[in-house]
């Protein structure tokens, strides 16, 4: 029990579809997840896949509480958050981080990268100068100091994505949702990026929800993995039994899509 | 040995303006029925070579060499008119992202025999019984009904079909395929790769397919070309640049593709000094072309 | 490349006219070499000086009264920059307040404030503004409060319309997982992206105060005709235009040079300091 960081129960959460409102009754609700059960280990790496649709990036956003479920259970550290208002949520907040798809957006182009990794930790008044824990996790992250005074569009997409990485990780907290980091990568960064991302997880034992599209990426990071379809769980398994023996068709189907770089002239017409 | 259907030879472009390169003595043949990958990362002018083909560079970039043979004719020696007419009755795109390759106020049908009537100059029934006999060769259940649909009113996929279906309407020799599948799910991209070989291979069509991909390289391609700032660093067939990279960035390229089924072998970012023997070589390329002031 | 450090010839021509306006507006007693109201029947409609038949002194001519053109439209500076200043700044305030609260906030902020923006904007303007003049009395504080009441509307569609776009991105979700309120995002995250739309409209409307406040007065309703405006005087010029074009194209070229180097200055501005532009 002690060492569930996360638990859900029965996770559903839908949004108003306002292309079908009727005139004056309230829009129809499209549910994107219908009632999700699983937990989050403490100290290890979940991965979350799906395609486009399967609910993944809207279960991540309710786990740091970006998006308020409609019902089921989030427990985070023994605490129900699930409809924490956001002053119950600020001694939480710290805590549940996140690292964005699209590093171009995620970061303000109007602030130096220096004010955008130190920013939180000043907000949160953490022990010690928000400067120098900026500096150790622009370390640790491996870009140089003379970053700090550079603006977001100065600097390549991957070295975009490690400042992304380095705010969450200068909050030390207890868990970081990764939505997707990688998938706007080119395959060099995106080498980078991962062996990066192994090294701080070993490093700073780090508790991380890892949303990907991508089965091979996922393999290589997580430890349990969590297969989305249409907003439900189909298929939850640790990595190495999903990949070796997955049970759910949707599952198979998934991998026998994945083009590995080899020749193969019967993958094609394989179904 | 066939005779290429495409061959372009010692292809420079650059920046008007400012004199960046963008394209640095790129040669390469597409004979009949053969697909052939151009991949790189971002920024390493593979869909430029495709632009340069059908004429759609944008304007503040220049040739400023080289030559592009379609059917033993230089392209690049015509005049606008009939090289327009050459290249929309031979050549076709199929586009990387489906739904602002396709008019959002117009309907399927129509943009799908536009090029039928406008280049071919079919009758309208004629270019409607080939666009209806096209989407289903694209394995489309309700032809009928998509011709009537607005594109929004099509998922991803089946934009993606349409698209190809319009690719292959007017039987053109050639199709440039930027990036085709990117923007869709794998179990969508299969799908779609496997249309088009299949289309491919029942029009004996040549294709050109750029993509940032080593997998989908592996998988549909017979040649490939690696290029890398707009240089072709490597070029060969297919199963021996997977079998064995002749360039250390080949090798690396792949290496540095996470694989599902090798969970435990070490992923290998590209060596920096890879790249700075590839900025090497290319520098010296430039001091020989004299372009590196301009 | 463009030299970044070089300053655009746009900023350098409409700072300089800019410059020249403020200054000819603070200085204008030193400057001026009439009394602007001072009349001299003996010498009424005097050509500019580089044609025969003028009088040294008076630079630019007289008008049908015999007073100076020049030293009317260096007065006419005082009450255009009066006029850009407090009714383009004021519309700019209110208009890109209520703007950033409905873009960035949503919900029934913004549907109220959208509504109320709705059916303001459904008005005739100059019909709203000659109204708003009927009932506050004629005189130069009606007319800015006039360009106030009915130019709000102009800022807060476009910096509701900018502050929905920046909501939308990954930086502001960044920032409520951060635990930043929602206030403190939007303050922090939003409104320095949205401050070179602000500041490119301000310019804009700056422009468009004076033209308005020239229009009030050409039909009357600002200052009283003896007062010097240039809407004022070009309204007199227009009844003598055969015989002195000179009253009427002096205020209506410094009106022209004016309102068109406000909004280049602006654009200038932004071109060459946001960082983002770099």
């Amino acid at each position: 029990m002690a060492d569930h960081l996360f638990k859900v129960e029965g996770l559903r959460l839908s949004f108003p579809d306002l292309a079908a409102k009727p005139l004056f009754r309230p829009a129809p609700r499209i549910e994107v997840l219908k009632g999700l059960n699983f937990s989050i280990t403490a100290g290890k790496v979940i991965g979350i896949v799906g395609e486009s649709g399967s609910g993944k990036s809207t279960l991540g956003r309710a786990l740091v509480r970006l998006l308020e479920p409609d019902s089921g259970t989030i427990l985070f550290d023994g605490a129900d958050i699930s409809h924490a208002s956001p002053s119950d949520l600020a001694g939480h907040r710290r805590h549940l981080q996140m690292i964005f798809q699209d590093p171009m957006s995620s970061l303000n182009p109007r602030q130096k990268v220096g004010t955008i990794i130190s920013g939180p930790v000043r907000f949160h008044h953490l022990a010690g100068n928000p400067a120098d824990a900026a500096a150790e996790a622009l370390e640790r992250v491996g870009l140089p100091a003379d970053i700090l005074n550079r603006y977001p569009h100065q600097i390549s997409g991957g070295q975009r994505q490690r400042v992304g990485i380095a705010r969450a990780i200068a909050l030390s907290p207890r868990f970081i949702l990764a939505d997707e980091i990688v998938s706007g990568l080119d395959v060099s960064s995106q080498a980078q990026i991962i062996t990066l991302l192994e090294k701080l997880v070993a490093d700073l034992q780090l508790t991380l929800a890892f949303i990907s599209h991508d089965l091979s990426v996922v393999r290589r990071l997580c430890d349990r993995i969590i297969v989305m379809h249409a907003g439900q769980i189909v298929e939850e398994a640790d990595a190495a039994d999903l990949f070796s023996n997955p049970q759910h068709d949707y599952t198979r189907n998934l991998l026998a899509a994945i083009p590995l770089p080899e020749i193969d002239d019967q993958w094609l017409s394989a179904s | 040995m066939t005779e290429a259907f495409l061959s372009i030879e010692n292809l420079s472009a650059r920046v008007a303006a400012i004199g960046t390169p963008i394209l640095r003595s790129v040669s390469l043949k597409v004979i009949p029925g053969e697909t052939h990958g151009l991949v790189g990362e971002s920024g390493a002018g593979k869909s430029m070579i495709g632009k340069a083909i059908m004429g759609l560079l944008p304007r503040a970039i220049e040739i400023t060499e080289g030559e592009i043979w379609l059917e033993g004719r230089n392209l690049l020696d015509m005049k606008r008119g009939e090289r327009r007419r050459i290249i929309g009755a031979q050549t076709a795109i199929i586009p990387q992202d489906p739904l602002t390759a396709l008019n959002p106020s117009r309907r399927i049908g129509p943009q799908m025999t536009d090029r039928l009537t406008h280049i071919l100059g079919w009758a309208e029934r004629k270019a409607q019984v080939r666009a209806l006999g096209l989407l289903e060769e694209v394995h489309i259940r309700d032809p009928k009904r998509v011709m009537h649909s607005y594109p929004h009113e099509l998922s991803g996929g089946m934009r993606q079909r349409v698209l190809i279906a319009a690719a292959f309407a007017a039987e053109p020799k050639l199709i440039v395929a930027d990036e085709p599948t990117t923007a869709l799910d794998v179990t969508v991209q299969k799908q779609i790769l496997r249309l088009i070989a299949e289309l491919k291979a029942h029009h004996e069509t040549s294709l050109l397919f750029v993509t940032h991909d080593m997998g989908v390289v592996a998988k549909i391609c017979q040649r490939v070309s690696v290029l890398f700032s707009g240089r072709i660093v490597e070029q060969n067939e297919a199963a021996s640049i997977f079998s064995n990279p002749g360039h250390a960035y080949t090798k690396s390229l792949i290496q540095a593709t996470p694989r599902y089924d090798r969970p435990d072998e070490s992923l290998l970012p590209v060596d920096p000094a890879i790249l700075e023997a590839l900025d090497r070589e290319i520098a010296t390329h430039d001091r020989q072309q004299g372009t590196a002031d301009g | 490349m463009v030299d970044r450090h070089k300053l655009p010839m746009r900023l350098w021509l409409s700072g300089t006219w800019i410059t020249l306006f403020v200054a000819a507006a603070l200085f204008a007693p030193f400057i001026a070499p009439h009394d602007p109201l001072a009349q001299d029947l003996l010498y009424t409609n005097l050509p500019p000086v580089w044609i025969s038949g003028s009088e040294p002194g008076y630079y630019f001519g007289t008008d049908s009264l015999g007073r100076d053109v020049l030293s009317r439209l260096i007065y006419g500076a005082r009450i255009a920059l009066v006029v850009a200043v407090i009714a383009g700044g004021g519309a700019c305030l209110i208009g890109s307040v209520l703007g950033l609260f409905a873009g960035f906030f949503r919900g029934w902020t913004d549907v109220l404030i959208s509504r109320v923006v709705d059916i303001w904007m459904a008005f005739p303007p100059v019909l709203f503004a000659i109204l708003l003049i009927a009932v506050l009395g004629t005189g130069l504080h009606s007319v800015i409060i006039a360009i106030i009441v009915i130019d709000w509307t102009r800022f807060c569609r476009v910096i509701r319309a900018e502050a929905m776009q920046q909501s939308r991105m990954e930086y502001v979700e960044s920032a409520l997982v951060v635990g930043r309120g929602r206030f403190g995002t939007m303050l922090v995250e939003v409104l320095p992206n949205i401050i070179p739309a602000i500041g490119v409209l301000l310019s804009l409307e700056m422009g468009i105060a004076v033209i308005v406040e020239a229009i009030l007065s050409f039909v009357n309703l600002s200052l009283s005709s003896d007062d010097a405006t240039w809407g004022g005087m070009i309204a007199e010029g227009r009844t003598v235009i055969y015989h002195a074009w000179w009253i009427l194209v002096f205020p209506l070229v410094a009106l022209f040079l004016t309102v068109l180097s406000f909004s280049q200055f602006g654009e200038g501005l932004k071109e060459r300091f946001d960082p983002v532009l770099k």
